[in-house]
């Protein structure tokens, strides 16, 4: 005997089981052994698409229009087709962005808006109502029926029992209970739950065993196999045309088609198909598995459902048993006890992880994403100030919990009884595909901005209300609303009859509901879309979504503040509580191979990090605004980056300017000092010079003087003696107006006062006549000269008697420094590409290294001059290199000493010079 | 449907193709579940004994997802 305790027993021993699988699972996954990391148990979890309606609902829909159930299922086995490009991508952005749901990832994607997140969620818990209640009423009604057991009776109206004894409350109440204990026993930062993904994937193996068992039974054991069943079935009329319904349904193949379309976008935007598929997947290949793992348990799972429903349609008398509690019914009648516990037990399983992960993933987004948002704009509540939030957190998720199950049981008491499992469902399927517009639209065109969404979602959402919510209700005769309101229309319009608006005909609800409400949602969204304008951040977010795989490395430098990082720790504490914060930044700076949560920067980096973490418990647009408010990060607009980017061009262009200044400055110092350094040196070069200059003159005048004086005093001196002291008088008076001349001759060839006759000159010749110029000195001297020139050398532009002086003067120099008698003078002409050169060669004693640079100043005369001083007057060099230098050319110096010098001097050819000019 | 890029350890090569195969089953799959070829077996007549409707969704939703694995399965 099935007693009512023995029901519950079960059902409560089935529930530990479940918990201690969770909780294996998670201590598996805190020592870092995840159990839920492979492909199975990720296609198992997906399997949370098969609840109750899939388990009850399906025969009841069989039963009734054959097989109209499958588009439920072929939809998602297509849409996974495509799943490899869509939700892959979804996985990659959520994974990057820190995204905890459906609403968080909307709101994102539209520049983080809080009004976005804040519509998806109300529409997606308004929405799954219907979808909740589908599963309270399906439980309860398998336990009153198993109550009765071995009897099959179907249960009393709701509206006949009070709440107090209606089973649906107490299933509403212990199903938030189990949630609360099962989803929010602490606060995730990524929102991945292990443990139920374990939970899960265990239901979805209990509820197919369970459903198969059925099958077989029904197939196998109350017929002999499927031919028998379907032989049997074809026998009676009307069974006879549900094996080939299509077409004669309402809607036909249109209404096939939509329900197909419907169900590809429910697998996406379920809530709870979000959360398993793209929130808790713990690796992206994953999914090449369950590409077709997860179609194949459909197919699983199905393959039983019509012989069932063919088998209850045989059994049991037309109107006696709602088709809907085949599943249950069937083994009962046969009294086959533990089948038919089992059978409640893959109920309970199928609607449980329905309502476990539908209901946590709900309860994320109207926390993060609803009341958080408003929270923190409350400023009365002062919650920005708080230390320790995460409690908070934890409690508007239970409180979320507890109002959505009572939101579904309240559902249930208005509309439940008017409606079949599946379409009640189906209402639910309708709402999410809502979603589709913004979300696909959002991760493959940039363009869709935040109004745009908002249009769309706004404007589905109400076709939806008013084409199927309103007339569910109306149906049920609550609100006041009679059947005359689906009938005639509101205000007696018939244009606007919700059922049939605007005069669209012949199709079912569900198809009619699916073509208006997608018409005006994608209309709006694409129309509006095109017509605003996106803001800067809702931008970035549009290309950080839809370029999700061409990106690579982090996205640090999106925030421009910089704060300090232990206000940002103090922030996220007061979120996910001091010690996972610090646990958080202790990672943070391990992996940046930091000594201590001290040394870390509050750089734009951290700030992403911590507004990531953040983002994981709050959502992303709350933690934009929390991380803002410490981070105290200005909002940037278009036109400030385009200010931003102006003053950069200009501040570059001044700057270049000012370097360009600046090495001008710096040029001009260094020419100054130079010049500085020059006139300083000339200053010292004029005081010598002077000094020098009379002390030149001195020494002859004092000879002079002293010859004259000697003269003057003794008249008694003997004349040959006279004759020689007059001598020394005249030489001494030659040396001086040599000198003077020479001085004079100086200072007009440097203040460039000197008279130039620049005349083309033959070099060989010039050099001829001052050899023979010269040529009595050298014989007196006794030193012999010679002339070494090969062929005649290019003509030079110059003045003959000035190069006539440097010659001479070089040649008498020679002559001077050569030994008497050995002396050898070489001249020898030559001549390159530019220029003519001359050389004049002895073998005197030659200039030591240290003279040689200064031979060419003015009164330097090589020597002792105190004992040795050689003749001249140390002008003749100083004059020759100014000529020389005049002329474009160059004199110098080499010497060994010992061996003799040889000075050179080059002129610049004709030519050359006339191009020069 | 846009083709992305492929993630690390699959060339480009097999990604693109294996991207192209699943659209073609996509294509493949919409063709069967629909009209015009559902109506040719909505038929009154039966298949080893099963309504030949059945037998030919539950088969040819068999031979998707065998088709799908024998591609997601193959080592490119």
């Amino acid at each position: 005997m099935l007693q009512g305790w023995v029901i519950v027993i079960a059902a409560f021993a089935y529930i530990g089981l479940l918990f201690a699988i969770a909780y294996y699972a998670d201590s598996r996954a805190e020592a870092g052994h995840s159990v839920i990391a492979n492909p199975w148990i990720y296609s198992l979890s997906l399997a949370v698409y098969a609840t109750a309606w899939t388990f009850y609902g399906s025969v009841g829909r069989a039963a009734s229009d054959g097989v109209g159930f499958l588009p439920i299922y072929i939809g998602p086995t297509l849409m996974i087709l495509l799943w490899w490009f869509v939700v892959r991508k979804m996985i990659r952005i959520a994974k990057l962005n820190r995204i905890t749901s459906l609403a968080d990832f909307t709101a994102a994607r539209y520049g983080r808006s809080a009004l976005i997140g804040g519509l998806v969620t109300v529409i997606a818990v308004i929405g799954i109502l219907p979808y909740i209640s589908l599963q309270l009423k399906a439980v309860s009604t398998s336990f009153q029926l198993l109550l009765q057991y071995p009897e099959v009776v179907m249960p009393q109206k709701t509206g006949e029992v009070s709440i107090m004894q209606d089973t649906a409350f107490y299933v509403a109440l212990f199903m938030a209970l189990f949630t609360i204990a099962f989803g929010t026993r602490h606060l995730d930062v990524a929102e991945r739950h292990e443990g139920m993904v374990a939970a899960i994937a265990f239901e979805s193996i209990v509820k197919l065993v369970a459903f198969v068992a059925v099958g077989l039974f029904v197939t196998f054991g109350m017929y002999d196999g499927f031919g028998d069943l379907f032989r049997r079935a074809a026998q009676r009329p009307d069974l006879a045309n549900l094996m080939a319904p299509l077409g004669a349904a309402a809607g036909g193949y249109a209404g096939w088609v939509w329900l197909t379309v419907l169900s590809m976008l429910a697998i996406v935007f379920l809530p709870r198909q979000f959360q398993v598929a793209v929130i808790e997947n713990v690796d992206e290949k994953h999914l090449k598995r369950a590409v077709w793992l997860f179609p194949l348990y459909m197919l699983a799972i199905n393959l039983f459902v019509l012989p069932i429903a063919f088998g209850g349609l045989l059994h049991f008398p037309p109107g006696y048993v709602d088709a809907d509690t085949f599943v249950l019914t069937l083994p009962m009648a046969h009294r086959v006890e533990g089948l038919a516990l089992l059978v409640f037990i893959g109920g309970l399983s199928a609607a449980t992880g329905m309502v476990i992960v539908e209901t946590i993933a709900l309860s994320t987004m109207v926390c993060n994403d609803l009341v958080m948002p408003v929270l923190l704009r409350v400023k009365a509540l002062r919650l920005t100030e708080q230390r320790d939030l995460s409690s908070l957190l934890l409690d508007i998720r239970r409180a979320a919990i507890i109002a959505i199950l009572l939101g579904g049981y309240l559902y249930y008491l208005i509309a439940g009884e008017a409606y079949a499992l599946v379409s009640i469902g189906l209402i639910s399927f309708a709402a999410v595909a809502q979603f589709a517009p913004a979300v696909i639209g959002g991760i493959y065109w940039k363009g869709g901005t935040r109004a745009g969404a908002l249009a769309g979602l706004s404007a589905g959402f109400a076709v939806w209300i008013y084409t199927l919510l309103l007339p569910a209700f109306a149906k049920s005769g609550w609100f006041g609303m009679q059947v005359d309101f689906l009938d005639l229309g509101p205000w007696g319009v018939e244009l606007l009859r919700p059922t049939q608006l605007f005069g669209l005909t012949g199709l079912d609800q569900i198809t009619h509901a699916m073509i208006w409400s997608m018409l005006a949602n994608a209309g709006l969204y694409l129309g509006v879309s095109v017509l605003s304008r996106q803001s800067a951040s809702e931008h970035a977010q549009a290309t950080l979504f839809v370029d999700v795989f061409t990106q690579t490395g982090e996205r640090g430098s999106q925030w421009r503040g910089a704060t300090s990082a232990s206000a940002l720790q103090t922030l996220l504490g007061r979120f996910l509580g001091p010690a996972r914060a610090l646990e958080l930044f202790s990672v943070y700076a391990r992996e940046r191979g930091l000594k201590s949560v001290d040394d870390i920067e509050g750089d734009g980096e951290l700030v992403h990090f911590a507004e990531l973490q953040l983002a994981g418990a709050i959502g992303a647009a709350s933690a934009r605004a929390m991380v803002g408010t410490v981070a105290q990060e200005e909002p940037l607009g278009l036109d400030q980056v385009m200010t931003i980017l102006d003053e950069a061009s200009q501040v570059i262009a001044y700057s270049h300017q000012l370097e360009e200044k600046q090495r001008e400055l710096e040029q001009a110092t260094r020419d100054l000092r130079a010049a500085n350094e020059r006139l300083q040196e000339l200053d010292r070069l004029k005081d010598d010079f002077v000094s020098t200059v009379t002390h030149e003159l001195r020494t002859p005048l004092t000879s002079i003087r002293a010859f004259s004086e000697i003269l003057h005093d003794h008249r008694d001196i003997d004349p040959a003696e006279q004759q020689r002291f007059l001598g020394l008088i005249i030489k001494e008076s030659e040396r001086l107006t040599r000198l003077i001349n020479q001085v004079l001759d100086l200072a007009k060839l440097e203040s460039g006062m000197a008279e130039w006759q620049t005349t083309e000159l033959d070099l060989n010749e010039l050099v001829a006549d001052a050899v023979s110029t010269t040529s009595q000195m050298f014989k007196s001297r006794g030193v012999s000269v010679a002339t070494r020139a090969g062929a005649p050398v290019s003509k030079v532009m110059a003045d003959r008697d000035r190069v006539t002086q440097v010659m001479l003067n070089l040649l008498s120099n020679a002559v001077k420094f050569c030994p008497e008698g050995t002396g050898l003078v070489e001249v020898r002409l030559a001549e390159d590409a530019n220029t003519v050169r001359i050389d004049v060669r002895d073998n005197g004693v030659g200039i030591s290294r240290e003279n040689i640079g200064v031979i060419f100043e003015k009164f330097r005369q090589v020597g002792d001059t105190l004992t040795d001083k050689p003749p001249g007057t140390g002008l003749g060099l100083a004059i020759c290199r100014q000529i020389v230098d005049h002329f474009g050319g160059r004199l110098w110096a080499e010497s060994e000493p010992g061996k003799g010098s040889t000075f050179s001097f080059t002129l610049p050819k004709t030519a050359v010079r006339a191009a020069a000019d | 449907m846009a083709m992305d890029k492929a993630p690390l350890g699959e060339t480009l090569k097999t990604k693109g193709a294996r991207g192209a195969r699943l659209v073609c089953l996509f294509l493949l799959g919409c063709l069967l579940f629909n009209y015009p070829l559902m109506a040719l077996f909505n038929v009154h007549a039966t298949f080893l004994g099963v309504p030949v409707l059945y037998a030919y969704i539950f088969f040819a939703w068999a031979l998707l997802i065998a088709l799908v694995a024998a591609v997601m399965e193959s080592k490119g």
